[in-house]
C-alpha cells in the first residue's frame, strides 16, 4: 500500500550563504497518488525528489512518510535515476535483488522475489546476463525491479526515462503506472516533458526557478492508458504548456500561489 | 561454378576444422617467439664477444649454454629449491602484510576526503624513500634476519597497494553510492557489495606493481645476513667464482618474476568487470 507524502514548507539552501534553491514548498500527496513535478531545468525539481527520498535534508521544513518525518533514505521510498546505475560486476538477477540482500534476506529467497519481478518487466530470459550486456531500456527495467523488489511504499522516478529511446521511452510511461496502480504505490516523476507527466500522473505540479517553488497545479483526469492524440490529453497539454511559459516569465494566471508579489518580480527577474 | 563445386571450395572437410584454432595458437606466439629468441641471440652474442676477449674471458661462463647446463644442474640436484622457497616465502609473507595494511588505508584515505587530505603528504614522502634505505633501521628494530627484510618488502610493497585502491575507491561512480544508500545499504553492505567489488581490478593492480617493486627488493634484501634465498644464492655464487650458477640464479630469479606477474595479470583479468 502506498504512503501519505507530506511536504511542508520546505526550503533549501546548498550552502548557508547561498540563495534558496527552493523556497517554501508545501503540498500534500494522498496514498496511491501518482505527481509528476515539472519545470525548467535547475528549478529544483530534482533537489525536491532527492529530499522525498530522504538523500538531502532540507534547510527548512520538513518532510514526512505517512506522518513520520524523513531523516534518512530507505528502500520504502525508493528512487530510481535517470541513469539506471546498475553494478556492472553483477548480473541482472544479482542488481535486482540487492535491496533484499541489505534488508537481511537470503540470496536464495532475494532471488525467489525477484525473479517474478524480471519476468513481469519482461526480462525472464536475461536473468543471468550481464547488465553491461543490456541496452538502456533494459538496464532501466532493470534498475525498476530493483526499486520494487523492496516493496516500497513511495517510488520517485528522477527523470528514469529521458536517456531512452521513444519506443522504450513510450513503453516505459504506460508499463510504470501501471504497475504503481495495481500494487498501489505513491509515485512522484520529475520530469520536464509535458506530455510524459500527463502520460504517467494523476495531478502535476508545475515549479517556478529561483527560487524553486511549485507555482500551479493541475490534476489529469483522463483514462488509463493515455493517449497523446485524444483531445483530452491536447488540451491538458496546452494547458499545462501555457502554465510551463508562465514559470519563464512570470506571469502565469494560474498559479496556485501566485499572491507573492515580490516572488513575481524574482521570476521575472531571472 | 556449379554449387557443388563452390560448396566445396568454401566449407573446408571437418577433419581439419581442428587445425585453424591451433594456428591461431601458434600465430598468437610469433612475437613472443620473436622476443625470447631476440633476447637469447643477444646473451649468446655478449658471451661470445666476452669468450674471446683476452681480459674477460674468465667470465665466459655467464653465456647462456653454461648457464642452462647449470640451470639444469640445480634442478635436476634440487638444490634450487629450498633456495626459491625461503624467497617466495618472504616475498609472499611481505605482500600479505602489504595487502593487510594497504588495502583498508588506500579504501580510508579513497572514501573520506580529509584523510586522503591528511595522509597524501606524508605517503608521498614515505613512498618516494627506497625501501632499502630502511636497512639499518630495519636490522636494528627487528630481532630476526627474517623479518627485518619481510619488512623490507612490506615497505616497497604497500604504497602501490594504498594508491591503487585509493585510486580505484575515488573512481567509483558517485551515483553508484547514492543507489546504494537509497536501497537501504548500510556502511557494512557498502564496503562488501559495493566498494570492494568496484576496485577490485585496480587493488589487484596494485598489487601487481607491488610485486614487481618487491620482487626487485627482495634480491638485495637477501644480501642482508640471511643464509637462503636466491639473493644470498647469488651472493655465494658470485663469492666461489660460480658465474654459470650465478646466472642460471639470475634466469630463475626472472622466470619466478614473470610468473608471479603472469598470476597476478590472470586475477586481473578474472575481476576485471568492464566488458572489453
Amino acid at each position: 500500500m502506498g504512503a501519505s507524502l507530506s511536504i511542508d514548507y520546505v526550503s533549501h539552501r546548498f550552502t548557508p550563504s547561498a540563495a534558496p534553491t527552493l523556497k517554501e514548498i508545501d503540498a500534500r500527496i494522498e496514498p496511491g497518488e501518482m505527481t509528476a513535478l515539472i519545470g525548467r531545468s535547475g528549478c529544483g525539481k530534482s533537489t525536491l525528489l532527492h529530499m522525498l527520498a530522504g538523500l538531502l535534508i532540507p534547510s527548512e521544513g520538513c518532510i514526512r512518510v505517512n506522518g513520520h518525518q524523513i531523516s534518512a533514505p530507505s528502500a520504502k521510498w525508493n528512487m530510481m535515476f535517470q541513469k539506471a546505475s546498475l553494478y556492472p560486476w553483477m548480473t541482472v538477477q544479482e542488481n535486482a535483488s540487492l535491496g533484499l540482500l541489505f534488508a537481511g534476506h537470503s540470496k536464495r529467497e532475494a532471488t525467489k522475489q525477484v525473479d517474478a519481478l524480471l519476468d513481469m518487466v519482461g526480462l525472464h530470459d536475461k536473468k543471468k546476463d550481464n547488465v553491461q550486456s543490456l541496452s538502456g531500456g533494459q538496464q532501466q527495467r532493470v534498475a525498476l525491479a530493483r526499486s520494487l523488489a523492496t516493496n516500497p511504499e513511495v517510488l520517485l522516478l528522477d527523470e528514469p526515462f529521458s536517456a531512452l529511446d521513444a519506443f522504450t521511452r513510450s513503453a516505459l510511461q504506460e508499463e510504470v503506472p501501471a504497475i504503481c496502480r495495481e500494487r498501489g504505490i505513491t509515485m512522484v516523476i520529475v520530469t520536464h516533458d509535458i506530455d510524459e507527466a500527463i502520460t504517467m500522473a494523476d495531478r502535476v505540479l508545475v515549479m517556478s526557478q529561483n527560487p524553486g517553488r511549485i507555482v500551479s497545479e493541475l490534476p489529469v483526469k483522463l483514462p488509463w492508458p493515455r493517449r497523446h492524440m485524444d483531445v483530452g490529453f491536447q488540451t491538458l497539454r496546452d494547458e499545462l504548456m501555457q502554465q510551463f511559459k508562465g514559470t519563464d516569465t512570470g506571469l502565469s494566471g494560474r498559479c496556485a500561489q501566485s499572491s507573492q508579489p515580490a516572488d513575481s518580480k524574482a521570476e521575472s527577474a531571472a | 561454378m556449379s554449387t557443388k563445386t563452390s560448396a566445396a571450395l568454401s566449407a573446408p572437410s571437418s577433419g581439419f576444422n581442428w587445425l585453424s584454432p591451433v594456428l591461431g595458437m601458434l600465430g598468437g606466439l610469433r612475437y613472443p617467439a620473436l622476443g625470447i629468441t631476440s633476447l637469447l641471440a643477444a646473451w649468446w652474442f655478449g658471451g661470445y664477444l666476452v669468450a674471446n676477449d683476452p681480459d674477460m674471458w674468465a667470465f665466459a661462463n655467464f653465456a647462456p649454454a653454461p648457464t642452462f647446463q647449470a640451470l639444469y644442474g640445480l634442478v635436476a640436484s634440487g638444490a634450487i629449491w629450498p633456495t626459491i622457497l625461503s624467497s617466495l616465502y618472504r616475498i609472499l609473507y611481505g605482500l600479505f602484510w602489504g595487502i593487510v595494511i594497504g588495502v583498508p588505508v588506500g579504501v580510508l584515505i579513497g572514501y573520506v576526503g580529509s584523510a586522503m587530505k591528511i595522509a597524501n603528504v606524508p605517503f608521498q614522502f614515505l613512498r618516494m624513500i627506497s625501501p632499502l634505505a630502511w636497512m639499518p633501521i630495519a636490522v636494528l628494530a627487528f630481532p630476526t634476519w627474517d623479518s627485518a627484510i619481510i619488512f623490507l618488502i612490506v615497505m616497497a610493497a604497500v604504497w602501490p597497494i594504498i594508491f591503487s585502491t585509493a585510486h580505484g575507491v575515488r573512481r567509483i561512480d558517485p551515483n553508484w553510492f547514492k543507489v546504494a544508500r537509497n536501497l537501504g545499504a548500510s556502511e557494512l553492505h557498502m564496503l562488501r557489495r559495493i566498494i570492494m567489488p568496484a576496485i577490485m581490478s585496480d587493488v589487484l593492480a596494485g598489487i601487481r606493481l607491488a610485486v614487481g617493486v618487491a620482487w626487485v627488493v627482495l634480491v638485495p634484501a637477501e644480501y642482508l645476513g640471511v643464509t637462503s634465498g636466491l639473493g644470498y644464492a647469488i651472493n655465494d655464487a658470485r663469492d666461489t667464482l660460480s658465474y654459470d650458477t650465478l646466472a642460471a640464479i639470475v634466469v630463475v630469479i626472472g622466470l619466478i618474476g614473470y610468473g608471479l606477474d603472469s598470476i597476478c595479470s590472470l586475477l586481473i583479468k578474472r575481476f576485471n568487470w568492464h566488458v572489453e
